[in-house]
């Protein structure tokens, strides 16, 4: 049978499947592309816990979480897009301005 | 005689140097020359007026046969704990007879500054330094407590080193104030230390620390506690002595201080500051007397350096090292006499001495004067023809200090000679004897050759030979007065006077006298000697220098080695530059200045911190390397860290 | 049967999302993503989350990643290449990999298996449950949330300017 377990660790793999991506690669859309991932993760922990206090609370705040995420990768992608006006470049290793 | 308090005597010549102190400061600052009657009206009267007050307040000590000790109390001024020091002074025999000559002999000499230095830039300025060290002087012998004393004996330091280096623009003369001042530091090292010394060993007693710790009559009543280190206290002490009265090895400083305007030379380094060190001796006799060694130590010193300073003066081309060596061999004397115990001998010679010393430096201060600054006696001859008064007075002071009767220095040196016998120091009687000839001898012919004989200058300078203004030839012949009388305050009795002044300080410590009432006759014998010698010594120098001066100079020739160590001064001075000076030069500059100024604390410590910091900046800056990615990272871990940490 | 569905779809969602992560051309990433999504949506409904896997098909993998894929086909982004720091990306993906494993250990630990999801209304997780509580409750973020995009859109805009 199906338990809550279960979907934790769901969501704790495709989380740090996340974090991977994030720490790791250096291309910027796939960072963001994790980071949806990161969401979606969360999102599976809210929905199972609703689910199991038989609220609907949890389904409230998914909502809101794929509607705030909508909104980021919007802006997230525009500044993807006027970085590499700026930079030529969205390899995260070259917009190293910051440096030290 | 109304009772007035006693720190007016010291008040007054303090005000005189912050008056001319004022008016030294506004000249320089406005680039005028200063107003010489102002200034030497400040200048004079304030020692004068304060030679008035001891004079009051030395009356009833010297003619009503008071002898309690007079003891005023300024204010209290450390009291930290068990050490409590009063700012007093006292005034009892000893002091007052201190007092009457610094005042009296210090007063003249200001009065003969007045025409000596009289056109000079720097006039206010040394009349403000001048009244400075009357001051201090006075703090000195008028203290009541080691503290008060060391006041004005740093502050007679002090002083001797501004008077000393007054012309400073001169190197050479800045430098001899330089020295003055280092070589007495030494000895106030030493000074300070018995200080502590003695504090050590009276902190732990109740009643000595009420009373007022380093006080001299706490001192005295509670010497025996001192007694377990009195060998080193009175040594310590000894050595403040032996800097400050230029005894051997820190003498060095006094033929150099000549640097300085002769006037200073009379008063500083004849009558008062050179002094400092026998009141001491006398003033803390009875610490002396708990340590026989000590007194060993300060009488062979005092002997040593008599005979040893009047080698050197035998062979000295200019007026003032001359008298400067013959200085260093009498505070000898001095020393010699306090040493053994003879403190009214001691102090009796230091006031003879104090006049013929300070007649005859001003005497050559004359003599410079007429002769334009030239110093060199070799370059003189037959200036009694061009200034009878100097000569005169010159003359008597040498008698004086050739120890002939009836003039002062017979007296004086006569009874240290003969207490030293007479107390066993036969030895120490021998070099005294012996330096006495010697003194006789390098006295006359500086006579000689000064005065007498043939003139050995150009004529361009015999044109402008003249006797000195009043303003000097007066100080000139009253001290030449006292130098002729003043042996009367001590006149033995083997001689038909009563001693006086043996009885009146009534100081005496020391070993017992050997020879009892009939010694009497043994003393005149001893007296006889010491006249006929001297004289013998005296006559010898006028007939060479005079008559037949090749004969020196064939001595010279022939004893070529022995002669330049004594003119030479016995290396000494090279001797210590070589032992002492350069080596504290190496350590200081390349030790102290590279090794650990520079290397370690600018290096190790100051930059070293500054690289570590940046080192470790440096690894915390490799965190920051731009990338989006290593910052995600460390969010992670430390959350994982938090969330573990707040679930466990 | 549950219990087939939910792990293929678990392993269906894990796979993807692993591609997404391990591929090099950004596109298959993105590709990879969508498909992840689907799956995930799938799991949705079979938490009774009717709705919100609707909209997770709608928004997400509907716009959002059609989003991604756009500026990824305008950028003409290239296969990325791996440098001489592929061992400590490789190292670094190991470490976290392992830490996410290490909190699904967690969980099993921390919470005891519970007995399975109980009944819920058939209305649980309708387009009618959740906009009810949606509007009555929680409308404050809604119409916060609503603000936000209209912030988004107008920042979106003004930073893919040409010139600002």
């Amino acid at each position: 049978m199906v338990t809550l377990n279960h979907y934790l660790i769901l969501s704790a793999i495709l989380f740090s499947i996340g974090i991977a991506g994030l720490v790791v690669r250096r291309n910027v859309l796939i960072i963001f592309m994790s980071v949806e991932l990161l969401l979606n993760a969360a999102n599976v922990a809210f929905l199972a816990f609703a689910r199991e206090q038989n609220s609907l609370e949890g389904q409230v705040a998914a909502f809101f979480v794929i509607a705030v995420a909508a909104a980021e990768a919007a802006v997230g992608l525009a500044i993807v897009i006027a970085i590499f006006r700026n930079r030529g470049t969205v390899k995260v290793d070259e917009l190293n301005l910051m440096k030290n | 005689m109304e009772k007035f308090p006693l720190y007016f005597i010291p008040l007054l010549p303090l005000l005189g140097a912050l008056i001319n102190g004022a008016i030294a400061s506004h000249c320089a600052y406005s680039k005028k020359k200063p107003c010489e009657k102002t200034v030497s009206f400040f200048g004079i009267l304030f020692p004068f007026a304060s030679f008035a007050f001891v004079v009051l307040a030395v009356w009833p000590y010297l003619f009503h046969e008071v002898s309690e000790p007079r003891i005023e109390t300024l204010f209290q001024w450390m009291a930290s704990g068990a050490f409590k020091v009063d700012f007093a002074f006292r005034m009892d025999r000893l002091s007052a007879l201190m007092a009457l000559i610094v005042t009296g002999v210090g007063s003249l000499i200001h009065l003969y500054s007045m025409g000596y230095m009289k056109g000079d830039q720097g006039y206010a300025r040394y009349f403000a330094y001048l009244n400075l060290f009357l001051f201090s002087m006075l703090l000195l012998i008028l203290g009541d407590n080691l503290l008060v004393l060391f006041i004005g004996w740093e502050g007679v330091g002090l002083c001797s080193y501004l008077l000393i280096g007054f012309w400073f623009e001169d190197p050479e003369k800045a430098s001899a104030g330089k020295k003055a001042f280092v070589v007495n530091r030494i000895g106030d090292f030493g000074f300070l230390l018995g200080i502590f010394l003695i504090a050590t060993y009276l902190l732990p007693i109740p009643e000595a620390a009420e009373a007022g710790i380093l006080s001299f009559s706490t001192l005295e009543k509670y010497k025996d506690f001192l007694a377990p280190a009195a060998t080193a206290i009175t040594l310590l002490l000894f050595v403040g002595a032996m800097g400050k009265s230029a005894q051997i090895p820190l003498y060095v400083w006094l033929p150099d201080a000549m640097a300085g305007p002769t006037p200073v030379s009379a008063l500083i380094h004849a009558a008062t500051m050179v002094t400092a060190g026998v009141y001491m001796v006398a003033r803390l006799s009875f610490l002396y007397d708990l340590a026989p060694i000590s007194r060993e130590v300060v009488a062979s010193i005092g002997a040593a350096t008599a005979l040893f300073a009047a080698t050197i003066g035998l062979v000295q081309r200019d007026i003032k090292k001359v008298l400067a060596y013959s200085t260093v061999s009498q505070l000898g004397y001095m020393f010699l006499g306090v040493g053994i115990g003879a403190n009214a001998a001691g102090v009796f010679h230091l006031m003879t001495h104090a006049f013929f010393k300070a007649c005859l430096f001003l005497g050559s201060g004359s003599v410079i004067h007429a002769m334009h600054g030239e110093q060199d006696i070799f370059k003189m001859g037959q200036l009694k023809k061009w200034m009878p008064i100097t000569f005169i007075t010159f003359l008597i002071s040498t008698l004086a200090i050739a120890g002939i009767p009836p003039f002062a220095g017979f007296f004086s040196k006569d009874e240290i000679l003969w207490q030293a016998y007479s107390r066993g120091y036969v030895c120490l009687w021998a070099m005294g004897f012996i330096a006495a000839g010697i003194t006789a001898f390098y006295m006359f012919r500086l006579v000689a050759l000064t005065f007498l004989g043939k003139p050995r200058m150009d004529h361009h300078t015999q044109e402008h030979l003249h006797e000195s203004p009043p303003s000097m030839t007066i100080p000139l012949i009253l001290l030449a007065l006292l130098a002729l009388v003043g042996g009367a305050l001590g006149v033995p009795l083997a001689l038909g006077g009563h001693n006086w002044i043996h009885h009146w300080l009534g100081l005496e410590g020391g070993t017992p006298l050997l020879h009892g009432e009939e010694s009497e006759s043994l003393e005149r014998l001893f007296a006889a000697s010491s006249v006929g010698w001297a004289v013998l010594c005296a006559s010898l120098a006028l007939v060479i220098y005079t008559k037949k001066p090749g004969i020196v100079q064939n001595l010279a020739n022939s004893c070529k080695r022995t002669y330049q160590l004594l003119f030479n001064k016995y290396y000494v001075d090279e001797i210590y530059e070589a032992l002492i000076v350069r080596p504290l030069q190496w350590i200081s500059q390349k030790v102290l200045w590279k090794g650990v100024d520079t290397g370690l604390i600018d290096g190790l410590l100051v930059n070293g911190s500054a690289k570590t910091s940046e080192f470790f900046g440096q690894m915390a800056g490799k965190f920051q390397n731009g990338m989006v990615n290593s910052y995600a990272l460390y969010f992670l871990i430390a959350m994982v860290g938090l969330l573990v940490w707040v679930f466990k | 049967m549950e219990l087939i569905f939910f792990y293929i779809f678990a392993t269906l969602a894990v796979v993807t999302a692993l591609g997404v992560v391990v591929f090099k051309n950004p596109i298959s990433s993105a590709f990879s993503l969508v498909i992840s999504f689907f799956a995930i949506a799938a799991l949705y409904a079979m938490l009774s989350a009717h709705f919100i896997a609707v909209i997770q098909i709608l928004v997400y993998a509907g716009a959002i990643m059609v989003l991604f894929i756009f500026v990824i086909m305008l950028l003409n982004l290239q296969k990325e290449e791996l440098t001489e720091r592929r061992a400590s990306f490789l190292f670094k993906g190991t470490l976290v990999l392992f830490l996410g494993l290490f909190l699904g250990v967690l969980v099993l630990i921390l919470k005891p298996l519970s007995s399975g999801f109980g009944i819920v209304d058939p209305n649980f997780g309708t387009v009618k449950a959740v906009g009810q509580i949606l509007f009555t409750e929680y409308w404050f973020p809604f119409e916060y949330v609503s603000i936000l995009l209209v912030v988004a859109l107008i920042g979106g805009v003004v930073l893919a300017k040409k010139d600002l």
